[in-house]
């Protein structure tokens, strides 16, 4: 009974001491963010690395979903009759929700992978220990500048999704299945609101942006300089950031759509 | 040690560390010489490396302190530490090159990160240290473009690019083949000298190391065991030493990690 009141003792004064040291990585990176503001050469090459290099399978992964949307929301409004309606569903569907969502999930898989695994791997080398011995912060020369160019990177890849995604849509809806091109387009004018939902859905990106960078590379600081330390960082970064995107989804539909 | 009335460049006293329960270091009494080469050596896993991190301020003592020019490392808070290692150098085991980043730019990167110099100035030192090093033709190689005993070469480009008063050496010739041993070493004490630094090698490589050190420092069970010079350790007849010099396979650091009997383990105790 005791060992077992102990066990439990010391699972949650693991957790919260777990808590205590990602809350303190998360302080000290957003301390030296204005640091790595002022080395725009760095955040302009993670930009590249996070970003360009996430660009193909967020614009491919977006084209087929516009493609799925575009056959679905078809199939459902003709059902109604209001197949004119096929642009503002869409577009609804992907701006608010699916467009930021699945570039978090992606970014999580392709980008987040990649930092976690690159700064597990620099620590497995010595390579972050060699920089502390040099006088050169690691949290101001490595992680804060990924972090920033994360923050900046998703939510413009989030955007790209839904353009593509709603041009998916167009297609064929529009092209393949013949709804008129003329009403799938002015319904997206009429009935999307540039604050209630693209704004919403920049706000979302940029919270999951926030949220899967900073998991990526609490992970891959926090790995044990192991091939297997890494690898189970690595896999950490995806579960925790999905996760945490789609709880955070719910949280953050809920207070800015509620019930109505 | 030092030779002269000088006061000692590191000094080290009373010196304890533990890793959770285990010690590894209990007790230690360490002085390092301004512009001398000191080895710290002694068997794997006998807590040298721990002594080289602790003289980094890498790892903070659990007892004692360790100072360098009179200023104890332990109480400082980072930005006051860094300010210290400004005027270090470390080579790491396996050298901890960039690997983003090719040779040149690895030496430049201390450079780049510590002085506003133009990049021309820049380009002219760093191509001086690794002609230093020999190594001014890979300037354009990246990391894993070459060898393990030219990465430790560049790696010592690149410690010694902001001229430190202190060079901290981990293991200079783990895996080197003899050509690659015999240049490092040579560019270990060249490089003393040149630069009028301080360095401390932890090594368990006894030829070269007697035929750079002034001083040597032998490191048992988390204690000094020996120390003097390299002239003095060779014809010393303790025990330790001896072993250690001789390469002797069993003496005072055992063969055997403990065991329980060997019969028992077999299970044909009686």
């Amino acid at each position: 009974m005791i060992a077992a009141i102990e066990l439990i003792g010391a699972w949650c004064n693991f957790r919260v001491r777990g808590l205590g040291v990602g809350c303190r990585f998360f302080f000290v990176m957003l301390s030296k963010v204005p640091v790595a503001l002022k080395r725009r050469g760095l955040i302009r090459d993670q930009i590249h690395f996070i970003g360009n290099y996430s660009l193909l399978i967020i614009l491919v992964s977006a084209l087929f979903l516009g493609f799925v949307l575009g056959l679905q929301g078809y199939h459902t409004l003709s059902t109604y009759g209001s197949e004119e309606s096929l642009g503002l569903l869409v577009a609804v569907s992907l701006v608010r929700e699916l467009g930021p969502v699945m570039t978090a999930l992606l970014y999580a898989g392709r980008a987040g992978t990649s930092l976690t695994a690159e700064i597990g791997l620099m620590r497995a080398g010595e390579q972050i220990a060699a920089m502390e011995m040099m006088a050169v912060d690691p949290m101001a020369r490595v992680v804060a500048p990924r972090f920033v160019a994360g923050v900046i990177a998703m939510p413009i890849l989030a955007l790209l999704f839904s353009a593509v995604g709603i041009l998916g849509g167009w297609f064929v809806g529009v092209k393949l299945i013949g709804v008129d091109g003329g009403a799938f387009w002015s319904q997206i004018q009429g009935g999307l609101n540039l604050f209630r939902d693209i704004g919403n859905g920049i706000v979302k990106s940029i919270v999951f942006a926030i949220a899967v960078t900073f998991i990526a590379l609490y992970q891959g600081f926090q790995a044990r300089p192991t091939p297997e330390g890494v690898a189970r960082a690595t896999t950490r970064t995806v579960v925790s950031s999905s996760l945490t995107v789609l709880g955070l989804d719910f949280l953050l539909t809920a207070v800015m759509f509620g019930g109505g | 040690m030092s030779t002269s009335n000088e006061r000692p460049l590191i000094e080290i006293s009373g010196l304890s560390f533990s890793y959770s329960q285990r010690a590894v270091l209990s007790g230690i009494d360490m002085q390092f010489g301004r512009r001398q080469v000191v080895a710290v050596m002694g068997a794997s896993g006998s807590g040298k490396t721990t002594i080289l991190r602790l003289m980094g301020g890498m790892l903070k003592p659990s007892a004692g302190s360790v100072s360098i020019n009179g200023l104890a490392l332990g109480p400082l808070d980072q930005e006051q530490l860094y300010a210290v290692r400004r005027k270090m150098g470390m080579l790491f085991q396996f050298g901890a090159l960039f690997t983003d980043l090719t040779v040149f730019e690895n030496v430049a990167f201390p450079l780049r990160e510590h002085t506003d110099l133009p990049d021309a100035i820049i380009h002219d030192l760093v191509l001086m240290k690794l002609h230093a090093v020999g190594l001014r033709g890979a300037h354009a190689l990246r990391p894993s473009q070459i060898s393990g005993g030219m990465a430790r070469r560049v790696a010592l480009a690149r410690a010694v690019a902001l001229d430190p008063e202190v060079i901290l050496y981990d293991e200079p010739f783990a895996g080197l083949d003899p050509i690659s041993l015999s240049v490092t070493a040579s560019l270990i004490r060249r490089l003393n000298t040149v630069l009028g630094a301080t360095s401390v090698l932890v090594t368990h490589e006894v030829n070269e190391s007697f035929e750079i050190a002034d001083y040597v420092y032998f490191i048992s069970n988390g204690r000094v065991a020996a120390q003097g010079t390299p002239a003095e350790l060779k014809v010393t007849t303790d025990p330790f030493v001896r072993q250690f010099v001789d390469a002797a396979p069993d003496g005072p650091v055992p063969f055997h990690y403990p065991a329980p009997p060997y019969a028992q383990d077999l299970g044909i105790a009686p």
